[in-house]
């Protein structure tokens, strides 16, 4: 709706960024289909509503794909990337820290936490219990 | 059922490569020019001719304006399309409609690169938000992601990664045009550096230098061309994402919705296919792509590139230059890809030769997994 001050302000990207600086990890999701959306979208992907909300993600998540990148002691060491399936449907991609980065494994239950990746704020996974 | 309006009405009548493997020296736009050159030798039609042009590199972000002008001419039909290595399918596909539509009557689509020679791979890719924070390899670690997938989903082992290589290589000791020549086991694959794993070095394409470049007109004035006319008799694209993150399923590219309304469009299936030239970036995306175009089910794919099956003398010919993992890969391999569809269609292919290839398949990727552009190509007899 034009009008409604929906589009005025910070973009999402900005505003993902802003919530993960102050450690929180929050998502979206559409009013009018209720799905929960990431990444942080202008409108509703598919469908075009310009009605998305904030809401806290719950942090719950299960490891869908995993891979170590390899990389020289000095540099830092070999580290994880992996793809997250959020409880709430949508996947992203994160770290799973923690644990030796090999030990990642397909299906494994993990939970978000705000961590910093270098000097920049993430959101990244730890095995959950 | 009435014909397609596309199928086979165009075809291509020229073509070339240029400074593959090391052109030392020579820039991106050079060795561009140099296929173009070479193309239009080989169709017999002078530049002068040239009214429509296609290019895509990573070195200009207006590659076909700077060719064009590099080549001094003034086309009326101008299209730089970026889907990443896919790019040159769907050229094809812009090309044939516009000169069946009539703009254009001699089209000419370009590569070139010198990403070796000018230090190392280069990408043409910006970071992606939500994903650099993370620090992936890019393209390397999107290819991991999705092997990893795979094999937790059906069971497959790097051994049938390794396979694929392999086989490439074989296929690559075939060719004098091929980069790397030399004799390679499932264990040197095996036991290669680790990068992004399950992928190790040798699962990885080549960083080459290299350009090509194709001249295509209507079917009427390609049956007087020199060379034996291949057709275009269908192409088809589709794209699911950008980022690997936002990839519906990990083990089933857009490949499945583009080859089946390629092979609609051309009236055929894949078991007429003579020859299967896939975009290899890496090991996985062979495998990926037999299933996703219908050589195989889901799944399978890990079997079919087993004991040989995709190597000379198997029951597919799959890569037969080499493919990017052996043959030639200088950043956006697709135009390579769809060459030597058409060279084994036109009989070229010396001791690669498949015996009385007609029908010949030329699939490209760009991205990561992102886009897949399926073209099909054939003799004058297959129209």
């Amino acid at each position: 709706m034009a009008g409604d001050g929906y589009f005025d302000g910070p973009g999402p990207e900005r505003m993902y960024n802003d919530f993960v600086d102050n450690g929180k990890f929050m998502i979206q999701r559409s009013k009018s289909t209720g799905a929960h959306v990431f990444y942080p979208r202008t409108i509703n992907p598919g469908t075009g509503e310009a009605d998305l909300e904030w809401v806290e993600a719950s942090g719950n998540g299960t490891v869908y794909a995993t891979t170590v990148n390899r990389q020289r002691p000095e540099k830092g060491g070999d580290y994880n990337v992996a793809l997250i399936d959020l409880a709430e449907g949508p996947r992203m991609m994160s770290r799973v820290v923690g644990i030796d980065p090999a030990d990642v494994k397909i299906g494994m239950k993990v939970r978000a936490k705000v961590d910093k990746i270098g000097d920049q704020p993430a959101v990244v996974f730890e095995q959950a219990e | 059922m009435m014909a397609n309006p596309i199928r086979g009405k165009t075809a291509c009548v020229g073509l070339a490569t240029a400074g593959c493997g090391e052109a030392p020296g020579r820039n991106a736009m050079e060795i561009m020019v140099e296929a173009v050159h070479g193309a239009l030798a080989d169709a017999q039609i002078s530049l002068s001719e040239v009214d429509g042009l296609f290019a895509a590199t990573a070195f200009h972000s207006m590659a076909a304006m700077s060719l064009a002008e590099h080549l001094g001419i003034q086309p009326k039909y101008t299209s730089g399309s970026n889907i990443g290595g896919s790019s040159f399918m769907a050229h094809a596909l812009d090309a044939a409609m516009a000169l069946e539509a009539g703009l254009i009557n001699v089209a000419v689509i370009a590569y070139g690169s010198n990403q070796r020679t000018a230090g190392g791979f280069r990408s043409i890719s910006e970071p992606m938000p939500f994903e650099t924070v993370y620090g992936p390899r890019n393209p390397i670690t999107s290819y991991a992601l999705a092997t990893s997938r795979y094999m937790h989903e059906f069971g497959a082992t790097r051994e049938s990664l390794a396979n694929v290589a392999v086989s490439a290589r074989k296929w690559a000791q075939l060719n004098p045009e091929a980069f790397e020549r030399g004799d390679l086991s499932v264990d040197d694959v095996l036991s290669a550096r680790m990068i992004s794993d399950p992928l190790g070095k040798l699962d990885c394409c080549l960083v080459t230098d290299g350009g090509a470049a194709i001249v295509m007109t209507r079917a009427d004035r390609a049956k007087d061309s020199p060379k034996t006319p291949i057709h275009l008799l269908g192409c088809a694209m589709e794209h699911h994402h950008r980022m690997i993150s936002a990839m519906p399923e990990l083990t089933v590219s857009a490949a499945a919705k583009s080859g089946p309304r390629a092979f609609e469009m051309a009236g055929l299936k894949p078991s007429d296919m003579d020859t299967v030239q896939l975009y290899d970036a890496f090991t996985i995306n062979t495998i990926l792509f037999l299933e996703d175009l219908g050589f195989c089910a889901k799944g399978e794919g890990k079997d079919f590139v087993m004991n040989g099956r995709i190597a000379p003398g198997g029951a597919l010919a799959v890569n037969t230059n080499g493919g990017g993992l052996s043959c030639v890969h200088p950043g956006m391999y697709g135009l390579f890809v769809l060459i030597e569809a058409i060279r084994q269609a036109r009989g070229e292919c010396g001791d690669r030769q498949i015996d009385d290839a007609k029908l010949c398949l030329a699939h490209g990727n760009g991205g990561v997994l992102s886009s897949q552009v399926t073209s099909i190509w054939g003799r004058p007899e297959t129209v």
